[in-house]
């Protein structure tokens, strides 16, 4: 055993480097996605169609086709149009696309929970649209929205595992490194296992934490089940679990099948 | 510049759909069955069993929902060299599945009207024919949608089985892409194998929704 922990200081700075490529992939889809999802959420629900049908086709599409199915798309198809990206980047877009068409309909169902009374007391103070949307809505949708979109980044820090099949030296391939030099499958891995595990919980104890942020801002009491509690949504729908809508201090649905 | 051709695209359109029918499909198939049976009992078990099963039983769910199937995957095959890839790849999905789909189902059993239980223990009915025939049908009347969306969202993440060499679709269209030079057909098709699969599947699942809705 003491030969594994010898083998596994020496290897920390190579882990390190792919726990570095994982978050580069994890912040870089994140973000990708975040943006992706506004522009898409905001498009699916807008009245005029050519806003709304290129975004309805953009979401159906990236969440139709496998990520894996992207990845390959952008690492392989793309330098055949002359366009040779990086390894790094060609994960980042995937990532972004896929979980960014996700994270849209959750977006999208948030918007559309806000009650209608404050879309039509906006109305009332003769808000302008962007003024509503930006201080009325999107507030209350925020509020709403943090734990599916929680759920889907780490669902996304999971995704970026796929880059070890691009031969990127992320945290997965590190640990498969290790486990060659230790011989030691259920050692190596077991690192590799808790080092996403606490990545994913640092991301869910961070969203809990904004969300307690939105709804204090709201004038809410705290969401149900604390800081350091791990709320599950339907990653297809992503509307949180009828349990979770139950009581939640006014945590409405989250979409559900609109 | 010729950048799309038909001709390829049909070419290539057989050996991806013998893939597709033979892992995607297969691993689909057999992964949800035993996600569905896992997932079932790992929610009774959470709700029937003593704290000292049920603390742990969500705890290991807990980190297998937190850690990626592509590491899982790799664990179990270099653990266990000696199985076949395609049925520790079913089972990994399976089993990963299952965490996401207990969830699913504690929700909809939390989800049957307290009055169910209390009416059922009126009748004098045991434990286990209350959980049969009372909460368990009314449970899967309002899970089934949600359990769809995540056997559609297991039909997406086949192609990771490729990382234990099993040549599934999306795998096929890249050897053909390193035999010809040519991804783009290949690769496009796949996606579209994919969309084409789960796309009415997901419509489909909506309309379930709405009809199954009781409230």
């Amino acid at each position: 055993m003491s030969d594994n922990f010898d083998a596994l200081i020496a290897a920390l700075p190579d882990l390190r480097s792919g726990v570095f490529i994982t978050l580069q992939l994890t912040v870089g889809g994140v973000v990708l996605a975040f943006v992706i999802a506004i522009v898409l959420g905001l498009g699916a629900r807008s009245p005029r169609w050519p806003a709304r049908v290129p975004s309805r086709i953009l979401i159906e599409f990236f969440r139709g086709t496998s990520l894996l199915v992207q990845l390959f798309w952008f690492f392989y198809v793309m330098p055949l149009f002359g366009i040779k990206l990086d390894a790094l980047l060609c994960g980042v877009l995937a990532l972004g696309l896929n979980y960014g068409a996700y994270a849209a309909e959750v977006v999208r169902g948030a918007i559309n929970s806000v009650p209608k009374g404050q879309w039509e007391a906006a109305t009332a103070l003769s808000l302008s649209p962007v003024r509503k949307l930006r201080k009325i809505i999107w507030p209350q949708a925020w509020a709403i929205m943090i734990p599916s979109l929680a759920n889907l980044a780490v669902m996304l820090l999971k995704g970026t595992a796929v880059a070890y099949i691009i031969l990127m030296h992320d945290l997965t391939w590190e640990t498969d490194q290790l486990r060659q030099t230790t011989g030691n499958t259920f050692f190596a891995y077991g690192v590799g296992m808790i080092g996403y595990f606490l990545i994913a919980y640092l991301m869910v104890l961070g969203a809990n934490a904004l969300e307690r942020h939105a709804k204090r801002r709201l004038g809410q009491g705290p969401p149900k089940g604390g800081l350091f509690s791990v709320r599950i949504t339907d990653k297809a729908t992503a509307a949180p679990m009828p349990a979770a809508n139950a009581g939640g201090g006014g945590a409405g649905a989250g979409g559900g099948v609109v | 510049m010729d950048w799309w051709s038909w001709d390829r695209a049909l070419e290539v359109l057989p050996e991806l759909l013998v893939a597709f029918v033979q892992v995607t499909l297969v691993a689909t198939v057999i992964g949800s069955v035993i996600a569905a049976v896992l997932g079932l009992i790992i929610a009774i078990t959470r709700r029937t069993a003593p704290a000292f099963i049920a603390r742990p039983v969500h705890a290991v769910m807990e980190f297998i929902r937190m850690t990626p199937i592509v590491i899982q995957l790799l664990f179990v095959f270099y653990t266990f060299n000696t199985v076949d890839g395609m049925t520790l790849g079913v089972i990994v999905l399976g089993v990963h599945y299952a965490s996401y789909m207990a969830e699913v189902y504690r929700s909809g059993i939390d989800a049957v009207p307290k009055g169910q239980w209390e009416a059922a223990t009126a009748l004098s009915m045991s434990p286990a024919r209350t959980w049969r025939k009372v909460v368990i049908p009314q449970a899967l009347r309002t899970t089934l949608p949600a359990l769809g969306t995540w056997v559609i969202s297991m039909l997406k993440d086949t192609p990771y089985l490729t990382v234990i060499f099993v040549v599934d679709m999306v795998r096929q269209a890249e050897n053909y892409g390193s035999r010809t030079f040519v991804y783009t057909e290949s690769i496009t098709m796949a996606g579209l194998i994919f969309l084409a699969a789960s796309y009415p599947t997901s419509v489909l699942l909506r309309r379930l929704e709405k009809r199954l809705a009781t409230y």
